[in-house]
């Protein structure tokens, strides 16, 4: 079929690559050596999760009183982190369903690197949830056991117990949907292995592809599966953020009780993700040499979600103060005032500041299509979300309804070592990624060559 | 290839006997009501009237979104999203109507306006509605409710105007700039979308809030909306107009209605299970009112809207078959106009609610209307807007 993409779209593919030296670009970062900086860097990181992982075996031995929870703030750290961690999983799923759904070519050269930080980060995620409760070894009670096990049945009606259904599906589904497409991928590495000499890579690869023929059928149904996964996720981007934001907003905690939580969560769980997404693919463009292919243009496409979904978020923002206000409701409007002006006003003075006022910096379009400050504002939107998140639980929490309980929060170095600890795990398992899989899906972003790159522009 | 639709006597005469039978069957129930006949023709406009505005202000919105996003697949359908927004000053025109009567006191629509709730000496004097006071006083009030009807029409007409230049000259930078002009829309359109649903609807249970009632509006507004583009891109298909559409833009159009419909319900459940849980006695009001006076109705909006759409739409061939998309169609546009009926009565006429002549009239008038207005916009301009640079890929586009 002829190609009628119109002219005035811009391409997405640079440089007049051929079908062949997309899978040479691709496919040499798994290839060659690592050089100096991937192993400064993975060291850096290696030994901060180390660290991490020392402070929640410390944490295990002692108990959560190492936190620095009190008897009034009974959620800190452990529930913001958390939050935090599954918002910016949510960008993995929302490129590979949702933008697949919506037919966004861009999405092509960006959804396997966001998909595998979406698997990163629900395991980041899922170290607080586990750990919060205390004693982590009897964690597999949150799962509806038979009683002849021993336990009596989990509580359905708590949204803490829905968490964990939506948490572990969405974990299973990005996975799935995550290693299903790397299979052809696979098959690739594992075929230019045996042309290259490398006996045990192509045995490892074979394995990792299961053993992928690329004949018509096998293509027949990998596509069957995707199409599958890709609808099976897109209720889970939304179920998930949901889910937790419904932790907080069932109960009658003042600034916690309110019915925009739910797409709230979500617009702001998709404006971390893209934010995290954007401060791994500027880096990884930069070192992996994919100017290519992750272009100014796929990053001005993700600055334009950044900025619709930060002003949903800032939208959400000021109707929930302004509705406090409404409402009537003198609790409610202390829990605002207090979040405002009270000892903790640099928490939500950051929030503000982060994630409503500097995105609208991108509505220059100068601004969303510059590298240095797109990767500014995005540093910018993670630590706002991250402040988002710890304004909701603790100045919420700090001050209940009995003035003699009100009490300040002092994280502990337990608290502060496992939250960098877990940013550690992160970027370690990101920068493995990046050095043993491609990072950019093969066969998909060869499918948009003919439309999309740039020798057909011409 | 036909390019100009003919608004045949044959439909104007459809229009003229909807709105003239929907007149008379309504004047015959207004007759026959001896209860708080006044209040119910009021609510009855009020919910006609913010109905078809907000279907016009969602093809507005639609519009805009195909602009900012650079959608490809819709380009020619852009006269379709037109001529629905055509109908945006007119609707807006009747909840003014509305409004004003309410202000004039010839009519109890909004309680709040009610001026002894302010009085410390009346009976009536009212503390929570002193509290807001300062959002409800009439200056400031109106002045939201003018810059929202101003605001949205001037937006409204200056898109048809590119959009009919656009087709004199072939301008790749004109089409840039309404893709500037619809981010301001865009941006307009989020603060006001919301304020306008507190203002117009939620304000009739004066002492009610919920943070998500802006948004559960527009998911409803944009449904109605898609619902109606989708009806009038089958009715020109059926008249052999539109060769260059097919099944895979219907497939598109019936994607965004399912998916939308499925939106529409996510926000419903949010907003009642996070009330109904809770069991705040200031929340639950609204819903008590709901289930006391209007249970069935209120189940019955549910299932219509969420569960026969999603069931239906789900295969792929059912959004490809233009006689299921009709159906379906054509039953969810009224499921989303009782969406709004049972948004505003419990609050105006409490009990003494019904769905007799009168309101089958008042719809069918403001139907006929409605049709009226959005076919004779249809055949002022080209059904194809020739010069769109995604034309190309509107006419080739294959799901």
């Amino acid at each position: 079929m002829a190609n009628h993409e119109s002219t005035v779209r811009e391409p997405l593919i640079l440089g007049d690559k051929t079908w062949h030296q997309i899978t040479e670009d691709i496919s040499f970062p798994v290839e060659g050596k690592a050089n100096k900086w991937w192993w400064i860097v993975f060291s850096i990181s290696a030994l901060t999760a180390l660290y991490g992982i020392g402070c929640l075996a410390y944490t295990i031995g002692t108990g959560i009183g190492t936190w620095g929870a009190n008897k009034t703030v009974g959620w800190a750290w452990d529930i913001t982190n958390f939050v935090w961690w599954v918002g910016i999983g949510h960008a993995g799923t929302l490129i590979s369903a949702i933008l697949l759904l919506f037919r966004q070519k861009w999405r092509m050269s960006i959804n396997r690197s966001a998909e595998a930080m979406t698997i990163f980060a629900v395991i980041c995620a899922a170290i607080f949830v586990t750990m919060h409760t205390g004693r982590p070894w009897l964690d597999y009670w949150l799962f509806p056991l038979p009683n002849q096990f021993g336990s009596l049945w989990v509580n359905f009606n708590s949204p803490l117990m829905w968490d964990v259904f939506a948490v572990t599906t969405y974990f299973t589904i990005s996975l799935v949907f995550w290693y299903s497409g790397l299979i052809p991928d696979f098959g690739t590495i594992r075929d230019r292995a045996q042309m290259q000499g490398k006996p045990l890579r192509r045995k490892i690869y074979n394995i990792l592809s299961f053993g992928w023929s690329g004949n018509a059928r096998a293509w027949h149904r990998f596509e069957e599966l995707a199409l599958v996964l890709a609808g099976l996720s897109t209720p889970l981007v939304l179920s998930v953020h949901t889910i937790v934001s419904m932790d907080f907003a069932t109960s009658i905690v003042p600034g916690w009780h309110t019915t925009i939580f739910p797409p709230y969560f979500v617009a702001g769980a998709i404006f971390s993700g893209f934010a995290m997404v954007l401060t791994l693919l500027l880096i990884a463009r930069k070192t992996l040499n994919l100017e290519a292919y992750i272009t100014i243009n796929h990053v001005e496409s993700m600055n334009k979600v950044i900025t619709l979904t930060g002003s949903i978020v800032g939208v959400a923002y000021l109707t929930e103060l302004f509705i406090s206000w409404y409402s009537g409701v003198e609790y409610e409007q202390y829990a605002f005032i207090n979040r405002a002006t009270g000892p903790y006003w640099w928490a939500y003075a950051s929030m503000m500041t982060c994630n409503v006022v500097t995105p609208q910096l991108f509505w220059f379009k100068s601004v969303r299509r510059s590298l240095i400050a797109t990767f500014i504002i995005s540093i910018f939107v993670n630590i706002g979300m991250w402040f988002e998140r710890f304004v909701i639980i603790v100045t919420s929490l700090h001050r209940d309804y009995v003035p003699s309980s009100w009490l300040i929060y002092h994280p502990s170095f337990v608290d502060i070592g496992i939250f960098i600890g877990t940013n550690g795990i992160f970027f370690t398992l990101f920068l493995l990624f990046c050095r043993t899989f491609p990072v950019i899906a093969i066969a998909e972003i060869k499918s948009i060559l003919k439309s999309s790159g740039s020798q057909y522009k011409k | 290839m036909n390019l100009n639709y003919n608004f045949t006597d044959n439909n104007k005469k459809i229009a003229y006997g909807l709105m003239g039978g929907g007149v008379l069957l309504a004047l015959l129930g207004a007759f026959t009501i001896h209860e708080h006949a006044a209040q119910r023709i009021w609510a009855n406009l009020l919910v006609n009237g913010f109905y078809f505005m907000a279907i016009a202000l969602g093809a507005t919105f639609f519009m805009a979104v195909q602009y900012a996003a650079e959608a490809g697949w819709s380009a020619g359908l852009k006269r379709v999203f037109e001529a629905v927004s055509q109908y945006l000053p007119i609707g807006c025109g009747v909840v003014l109507l509305c409004i004003l009567g309410s202000q004039l006191h010839l009519n109890h629509l909004y309680h709040f306006m009610d001026p002894d709730l302010y009085d410390p000496k009346s009976e009536h004097y009212d503390e929570i509605m002193v509290g807001k006071q300062a959002y409800f006083n009439p200056i400031f009030y109106w002045a939201r409710i003018l810059a929202y009807f101003v605001g949205w029409s001037l937006f409204m007409r200056a898109f048809r105007k590119r959009s009919l230049q656009e087709d004199l000259q072939e301008s790749v930078l004109r089409h840039r700039k309404s893709m500037d002009f619809s981010a301001w829309f865009l941006v307009f359109f989020a603060v006001t979308s919301s304020t306008m649903s507190w203002d117009i609807i939620m304000s009739i249970d004066a002492h009610w809030f919920s943070t998500l009632f802006g948004w559960y509006c527009f998911a409803g507004m944009f449904v109605s909306a898609l619902i109606t583009i989708n009806l009038l891109v089958i009715h020109l298909k059926e008249n052999g107009y539109f060769e260059h559409i097919n099944e895979n833009h219907l497939h598109d159009l019936t994607k965004f209605m399912f998916a939308f419909s499925v939106f529409w319900a996510y926000l419903w459940t949010a907003q009642f299970l996070l009330i109904w849980y809770a069991n705040i006695p200031e929340e639950v009001t609204y819903y008590m009112d709901r289930w006391e006076n209007y249970k069935w109705l209120w189940v019955f909006n549910l299932a219509i809207n969420f569960v026969f759409p999603f069931l239906v739409l789900m295969t792929r061939d059912a959004k490809r078959r233009w006689g299921t998309v009709k159906f379906v169609g054509s039953v969810i546009i009224i499921g989303h106009w009782l969406d709004v009926f049972i948004m505003v009565m419990p609050g105006t006429v409490k009990e003494h609610w019904g769905i007799g002549p009168l309101e089958i009239g008042m719809l069918l008038a403001f139907l006929g209307l409605f049709i009226f207005v959005v076919l004779s916009s249809l055949a002022k301009a080209p059904l194809v807007a020739k010069n769109h640079p995604f034309l190309e890929e509107s006419k080739h586009h294959h799901v």
